[in-house]
C-alpha cells in the first residue's frame, strides 16, 4: 500500500500530519508531505485511510500494491 | 523608497473611501421568503441558522435575494466547493456582503491581502506570511496561550457565574494576535479599545460608519506601523516592513491592508469556535463528562465543533453575467459561501445534522477549500484546543445558567455574544 500527496490540490490544511504524524509532516510554508517512501508499514493501513478521508481537499490518495 | 516614506498618511489608498456605491436601493426588514428574499442579517438566521439551511438545501438549493444589491445563497457542499475552486469566475475582491461593493479596479490586490486577492497576485501575498503561520510556528505560541487562559480562569475567582464568551473566549485571540502582530496590550489602552471595536456587533451595513471604522483601523494600524519603523522587534509587522514581493518592498497599501487582516480575521472566528464549543458542552453534560474523563479525545471534538457550528461563511463577487447551476448570475452579484451549510449537507456527512464527538471520517469545510484556506487555521486549532483543555481541566462542571439568556451574533461569523455559565 503506497500513499501520496497531490501537491497541486494540497492547501496546508494540515489533516495529515495531525491525525499521522508519524507518515506524514510539513514542509516550511504548511503543506503535507509524506515522510519516506510513501510505503504503509503493515497495521497502519486504517490510519491511512483516515488520513484521506478526512483531507478537505481530496489531495491524498492511497494505491494498493507497491 | 526608504521605508520611512512609504508609510504615511498620504499613503493612505483612495480605494479606501471610493468604495461602495450602493447598488440600489437598500432594503431592509424581516425576511418574508428564505429562498427569494434571504438576508444573513435576519434575528431568525443569527438564532438558528441550521433548520433554514436544511430546508433551502432541500427545496432551493441556490436560494437568492435583491437584497445587498443582488446576492445568492449556495447551501450545496457541492456547489459550494465548486464557487471556492473557481477563481476565474468568482472573485474575492470583497468578502464581507453589504449594500456596497469595492470598485472592480480594487482586485487583484482587494483592500485586505490576500484574503482579498485574487489569482495570480494571491499566491505570493499569501506565501509571504505562510511560513508564521505553520503547525511548528503556531506551537511556539501554545505555552504563552495556555497561561493566559489559566490567568483569566484565575480571575473568575469567588463567582458562581461568569460569562464564558466575554470573560474567556472574547479576551484569547485577540491577545494572541496581539503578541504576534507585536501590539502590546498595555499601549495606554489603544490596543483594548481596538479590539472592543472590532468585537462588538456587526454595522457593516451602514456605510459612514463603515468608513468611519475603516479609517480609525488605518490611524490605529499606522501608528503601529510607525512605532515599528522606529523601534523594529521580532514580530509580523517588522516582518511584513522587511518583506519583499516580487523583487520589491511592499507597497503600504497592502502591508498596513494585511496587518489590518491579522487583527480582524482571527478575532471573531475563533472566539467564537470557543464559545460555541463550551455552548455545546454546557448543554450536553454527557459529552462534557467524556471529555474531562478522555481528554485525548479533544481533537476529534473540535473537528466535530468546527463542522456543526464553524463560524465562517466567506462570500465572493460573480466576475461576469452567466447561467451557473441552473441560475443567472449578475456580475457583481455576491454569492455567500456558508461552510457551515457545507457542513451539515447530508449527502456529504452520515448523521449530518447530529453532533458526534468521537466522529473519526469528517472531511469539514470550516476553513474554506481551495487556495483561500484559512491561513490561521494551524492558529485557531491551538487556540480552540488549549482554551477547551484548561477549561476543562480547571471547570470540569457547568451548566448553562438560563439558556435563554445566551445570544448570538456575527453576520458572516456566528458565535455566541453572552454566555452565562454556572460554574459552581
Amino acid at each position: 500500500m503506497k500513499v501520496q500527496i497531490d501537491s497541486g490540490r494540497c492547501q496546508g490544511h494540515g489533516r495529515c500530519y495531525e491525525i499521522a504524524p508519524g507518515l506524514f509532516g510539513e514542509d516550511e510554508e504548511g503543506y503535507g508531505k509524506v515522510l519516506g517512501d510513501g510505503l504503509v508499514p503493515s497495521g497502519q493501513e486504517r490510519e491511512v485511510g483516515l488520513v484521506a478521508a478526512n483531507c478537505p481537499e481530496r489531495a491524498v490518495t492511497v494505491a494498493e500494491g507497491a | 523608497m526608504a521605508v520611512e516614506d512609504r508609510l504615511s498618511k498620504g499613503s493612505r489608498h483612495p480605494d479606501m473611501d471610493r468604495f461602495y456605491d450602493a447598488r440600489s436601493e437598500i432594503i431592509t426588514g424581516p425576511v418574508a421568503d428564505w429562498a427569494t428574499d434571504f438576508s444573513h442579517l435576519d434575528p431568525e438566521w443569527l438564532a438558528d441558522p441550521y433548520p433554514i439551511m436544511d430546508s433551502l438545501r432541500q427545496e432551493c438549493p441556490i436560494a437568492h435575494t435583491e437584497r445587498f444589491g443582488g446576492a445568492w445563497l449556495p447551501t450545496l457542499y457541492e456547489d459550494i466547493a465548486a464557487i471556492a475552486y473557481d477563481t476565474e469566475r468568482f472573485s474575492s475582491r470583497s468578502v464581507t456582503v453589504s449594500s456596497f461593493r469595492p470598485p472592480r479596479d480594487a482586485a487583484p490586490s482587494g483592500g485586505t491581502p490576500p484574503i482579498t486577492s485574487d489569482p495570480p497576485f494571491h499566491h505570493d501575498a499569501r506565501k509571504l506570511l505562510l511560513p508564521a503561520f505553520t503547525k511548528t510556528a503556531i506551537a511556539r505560541l501554545e505555552p504563552g496561550t495556555r497561561a493566559f487562559c489559566h490567568s483569566l480562569i484565575d480571575g473568575f475567582e469567588g463567582r458562581d457565574v461568569v460569562d464564558a464568551a466575554r470573560d474567556y473566549a472574547q479576551e484569547i485571540p485577540s491577545r494572541v494576535i496581539g503578541d504576534m502582530l507585536g501590539l502590546s496590550p498595555e499601549d495606554g489602552g489603544q490596543f483594548r479599545e481596538f479590539v472592543r471595536a472590532i468585537t462588538r456587533e456587526d454595522t457593516y451595513q451602514a456605510r459612514d460608519e463603515r468608513i468611519k471604522r475603516a479609517g480609525k483601523m488605518f490611524v490605529y494600524v499606522l501608528a503601529a506601523v510607525n512605532d515599528h519603523i522606529e523601534h523594529p522587534r521580532e514580530d509580523l509587522i517588522t516582518y511584513l516592513l522587511n518583506a519583499e514581493f516580487d523583487g520589491h518592498k511592499l507597497e503600504p497599501k497592502h502591508i498596513t491592508g494585511t496587518i489590518a487582516l491579522l487583527l480582524t480575521a482571527g478575532v471573531r472566528t475563533t472566539y467564537s469556535s470557543i464559545g460555541v464549543s463550551l455552548w455545546h458542552l454546557a448543554g450536553n453534560p454527557q459529552d462534557r463528562e467524556r471529555l474531562v474523563a478522555e481528554p485525548g479525545l479533544l481533537p476529534t471534538a473540535i473537528e466535530e465543533f468546527l463542522r456543526a457550528y464553524g463560524p465562517v461563511t466567506m462570500a465572493r463577487l460573480v466576475k461576469e453575467d452567466m447561467h451557473w447551476r441552473g441560475v443567472d448570475m449578475k456580475a457583481d452579484d455576491w454569492v455567500l459561501l456558508p461552510f457551515p451549510a457545507a457542513n451539515r449537507d447530508p449527502a456529504q456527512f452520515d448523521r449530518a445534522g447530529e453532533v458526534i464527538i468521537d466522529r473519526e471520517v469528517n472531511r469539514h469545510a470550516a476553513f474554506g477549500l481551495g487556495i483561500h484556506r484559512c491561513l490561521g487555521s494551524h492558529l485557531a486549532r491551538m487556540e480552540l484546543r488549549v482554551a477547551l483543555e484548561v477549561w476543562l481541566e480547571r471547570i470540569p462542571a457547568f451548566t448553562l445558567q438560563d439558556p435563554s439568556a445566551v445570544t448570538w451574533v456575527g453576520n458572516q461569523a456566528r458565535g455566541p455574544q453572552t454566555l452565562p455559565l454556572r460554574i459552581r
